[in-house]
């Protein structure tokens, strides 16, 4: 037994070692500050989800379609009535019952940005949750050498120009050089405001988290209602295995 | 049911609370199953896609000729509306002995279609373009006296079915010697203006989508 | 043909048996079916892989209902049950967290035969006919990954497909038949929609079927792994036995209830599992001009996935990761061991054994993470604690220090 601990000790100490120079390795990397933001963002308020509605067909359905969710049934999860869903969120032409889809020809994103500005359907989803789409949005910076003027933390070399910065004001990255894999990179350090936008950072926070909850919502619409219908059948299953148990403990007093 | 084993002298069988339990637990268990059957039932029943395709449709009157006729889709079904002429409407009153329900007492109406016309306005017929024996298109006849033989020697203008010769006059209501036995059936609607008719809509919460 | 002996009962019941065996069915296999008292946790699994192949069937069947198979139209048919389907949200949660339940549940069904050895004489068609259900099931799994037509979807029938290419003469033209088409596409599509439908569900119930009756031919064994009929009572019925139905009956129905307890957590609460049962690069659409990073199996695969990955060689790394899955085929006959039960045998096969488990959990650890040296090295490692379980068998077994095994069974009432 101790014979064998000892092989398996010599076989994995290089393994080990290697192991703790690439932990070391990611440590000379300072920890990027994005990381700990967190949108924080609750499903169930309501009010947050009408704000990030009236926040997205304000400043993202110019390019971007929700195709898999209808207006209707927005309106019916929102709590919005039919005619305020009508006169604020519709665009022309459209109905209630419509899947809410962008203006934005195919062709014309393609050769105004390179690509055709996707679908939201489902980005909460497919980046693992909100917090990804809430640090994209406030992660912009100024590039000279983009075609839009601006970068992504997120999404590097993002074709998608910084459309809010009306509201979070313009900022500048600062790098800072580090030794990342043993070669000398530059690394991001913090964010600073060069020109203020017509929200306060505290306001424009706000506002992403709406936007972020909204579109957390439209991922998965039947999110709340199977939270709460879950509450139920958990009570139900614990009365019930609660009650199979004293059945079989009734029965089995036969065997010995 | 056998038993293995023996209970011992002193812990007799309770029979009584086994029944209890096992009804009890199996009581439970049922509750479960119905309401774990519910989703899978409730899915067969119209999808949102389905509701969002039923939603009210608007029809544009302006350019509905007196005589004519327009067929619209709603919920799958095919939707006559006619403009009736004032001989059209005049004539409906005249022929109550040859009808099966002249005063629509067995038939599907709202109840603002539950008169002479059928309608709510004179001049505007809307009802839904199937038959009530089995479900074909009946095909439009207005012309009084059209000479096709299974209409018979004194038509005042309406419908024939082609499937099995069931005739409805142009409030849709069914001829005597026709397979069918109810007229047509008349959808919830209602007019936003006098130039748009609302097929789906007649402002009652069952009317609407 | 009624012996002079033979009561006809009367009514309804005695005119369908007259007809259908259904009552010495119900006495063969559930009032007068002996099974062995000392049944614990371990013997659970097995009906609950039952109860879930019944759930994977009716789900399964109801979303046949809505799903439109095909490269055009299959992603958006998956929103249309999510969004727009009464209830359609919930069916699909119940199956793709059937499917990971299913696995979990026949992985601790397939241990328990380790640790007790129920696949050794004369049980061992009973293991086969499970193994063979263990690798349909892998086939169903892989398959039904596919239909959502997501962009891991997509890219794990390119790598999986692709694997047949190592196959030596026949592999590139094998490929282009599995696939009928020059790259996984519609084509791909739609027979595996019709295997995971109609083939792989008929073969599963056939198979099942006929492990039940190989089951009921021997009977179960048990935790000390001792033949309970080789002791029987004055009235021709096993002394450690009990009649399966109402005692195994009315156990097994609260180990359902606990198990859908845990089941209704993960559907009502955590559906997607963080990353595992639901992957973050499925809830968008298939690309073939996008790789997802990083690209893993679903869990259930990824032991045999971390295997391949640790071989630099990609036809050695395919053989490496069959013989991995077809080792379980050969047990009964690389078990030399007097004894069946682990509660019996010696330090060397629980050394084996304790290795063999940590690597398989490790393997499948490393399966779900990014490529690096260190996990390559790792992975290799483990792999040769995973195979020398099975291949150094015939020795350590024999050379096993085993205890003496009991008389009877071992139960405290």
């Amino acid at each position: 037994m101790v014979k064998l601990a000892a092989i398996l000790a010599i076989l994995l100490v290089p393994s080990l070692s290697l192991a703790a120079e690439e932990a070391a390795a990611s440590e000379t990397a300072a920890p990027l500050d994005y990381q700990a933001w967190h949108a924080h963002n609750d499903v169930g308020n309501l009010s947050s989800l009408q704000r990030g509605a009236r926040n997205f067909m304000n400043y993202c359905i110019g390019c971007h379609s929700l195709k898999y969710l209808r207006y209707s049934r927005l309106g019916t999860d929102l709590k919005i009535p039919d005619k305020e869903v009508q006169e604020y969120l519709l665009g022309p032409g459209e109905t209630l019952g419509d899947y809410i889809t962008t203006s934005l020809k195919p062709a014309d994103g393609i050769a105004w940005f390179g690509k055709q500005p996707p679908d939201l359907s489902l980005i909460v989803r497919a980046r693992e949750g909100s917090d990804y789409v809430y640090r994209f949005l406030k992660s912009f910076y100024i590039d000279p050498t983009r075609p839009t003027r601006t970068n992504n933390l997120m999404l590097a070399n993002a074709a998608m120009p910084a459309v809010l910065s009306e509201l979070q004001g313009v900022q500048e990255a600062v790098f800072k050089d580090a030794i990342v894999d043993g070669v000398n990179t530059k690394v991001f350090d913090h964010f600073v405001l060069a020109t203020p936008g017509q929200m306060s950072p505290a306001e424009y926070d706000d506002f992403v988290r709406d936007t972020v909850n909204f579109l957390d919502y439209a991922s998965e619409p039947a999110q709340v209602s199977r939270t709460f219908i879950g509450k139920w059948v958990l009570l139900f299953m614990l009365a019930l295995t609660w009650m199979a148990w004293l059945l079989k403990k009734e029965y089995w007093k036969d065997v010995h | 049911m056998s038993e293995a084993g023996s209970q011992t002298a002193d812990s007799p069988i309770d029979e009584s609370r086994r029944k209890f339990l096992t009804a009890a637990t199996s009581a439970t268990a049922a509750v479960g199953v119905v309401f774990a059957a519910a989703p899978f039932i409730e899915s067969w029943a119209p999808s949102e896609r389905a509701k969002a395709l039923g939603v009210p449709i608007s029809v544009p009157l302006a350019n509905l000729e007196p005589g004519q006729m327009l067929t619209y889709v709603w919920r799958l079904k095919p939707i006559y509306i006619i403009r009736r002429t004032a001989e059209m409407v005049a004539q409906l009153s005249a022929h109550d002995a040859q009808l099966k329900d002249p005063k629509s007492a067995d038939s599907d109406q709202p109840a603002y279609a539950q008169n002479e016309q059928r309608s709510r306005r004179p001049d505007i017929m809307v009802m839904i373009g199937i038959c009530t024996h089995l479900g074909c298109l009946p095909k439009a006849h207005f012309d009084v006296g059209d000479p096709t033989p299974s209409l018979g020697p004194t038509w005042p203008g309406g419908f024939l079915c082609p499937c099995h010769g069931s005739r409805f006059d142009l409030a849709g209501r069914v001829f005597d010697g026709s397979p069918a036995s109810v007229n047509l059936v008349i959808p919830p609607y209602s007019f936003p203006d006098d130039n748009t008719l609302l097929v789906g809509d007649d402002g009652t919460k069952k009317g609407a989508a | 043909m009624s012996t002079p002996n033979e009561v006809t009962k009367p009514g309804f019941w005695g005119w369908l048996n007259k007809r259908l065996p259904v009552d010495s069915f119900i006495k063969g296999s559930l009032t007068e079916y002996f099974a062995p008292k000392n049944f614990n946790v371990w013997y659970f699994f097995g009906s609950l892989a039952l109860l879930v192949l019944v759930m994977q069937l009716l789900s399964g069947i109801f979303l046949a209902m809505f799903y439109k198979p095909g490269a055009a139209t299959a992603f958006d048919s998956v929103e249309f049950i999510m969004r727009e389907v009464n209830y359609g949200w919930l069916i699909r949660y119940l199956h793709s967290t059937g499917a990971s339940a299913f696995f979990l549940v026949v992985y601790l069904h397939m241990f328990r035969a380790l640790l007790y050895g129920s696949y050794k004489a004369p049980r061992e068609l009973l293991w086969l006919f499970g193994m063979i259900i263990y690798l349909a099931l892998m086939a169903e799994g892989f398959m039904g990954y596919v239909l959502p037509w997501g962009n891991m979807s997509y890219w794990a029938a390119t790598v999986i497909i692709n694997l047949f290419s190592t196959i030596p003469v026949i592999g590139t033209g094998l490929v282009e038949w599995i696939r009928g088409d020059y790259g996984v596409a519609d084509a791909t599509l739609n027979r595996f929609f019709s295997l995971h439908v109609v083939a792989i569900p008929l073969i599963l119930l056939m198979l099942v079927a006929l492990h039940l009756i190989a089951l009921r031919e021997n009977g179960s064994n048990n935790p000390d792994g001792i033949e309970i009929k080789d002791k029987k009572g004055a009235d021709g019925h096993p002394l450690d036995g009990i009649p399966f139905h109402p005692y195994y009956t009315v156990k097994d129905i609260v180990g359902v209830c606990f198990f859908l307890t845990l089941f209704f957590i993960v559907v009502f609460f955590v559906p997607t599992m963080g990353k595992l049962f639901l992957e973050p690069a499925n809830f968008e659409p298939a690309d073939a001009l996008s790789t997802p990073n990083p690209i893993a199996p679903s869990w259930y695969f990824t032991p045999y996935y971390a295997i391949l990955r640790a071989v630099p060689n990609k036809g050695v790394g395919a053989l490496l990761l069959l013989v991995a899955v077809l080792s379980f085929f050969f047990l009964p006959w690389l078990d030399r061991s007097p004894v069946k039960s682990i509660r019996y045998r010696g330090w060397i096969f629980k050394t084996f054994l304790t290795i063999f488990t940590i690597s398989f959990l490790a393997l499948m650890w490393l399966g779900l993470q990014e490529v690096s040296t260190v996990y390559v090295w790792l992975a290799r490692i483990f792999a040769v604690g995973y195979f020398a379980f099975f291949w150094l068998m015939p020795w350590y077994s024999r050379w096993d220090p085993v205890k003496p095994v009991p008389e009877r069974v071992t139960y405290h009432g």
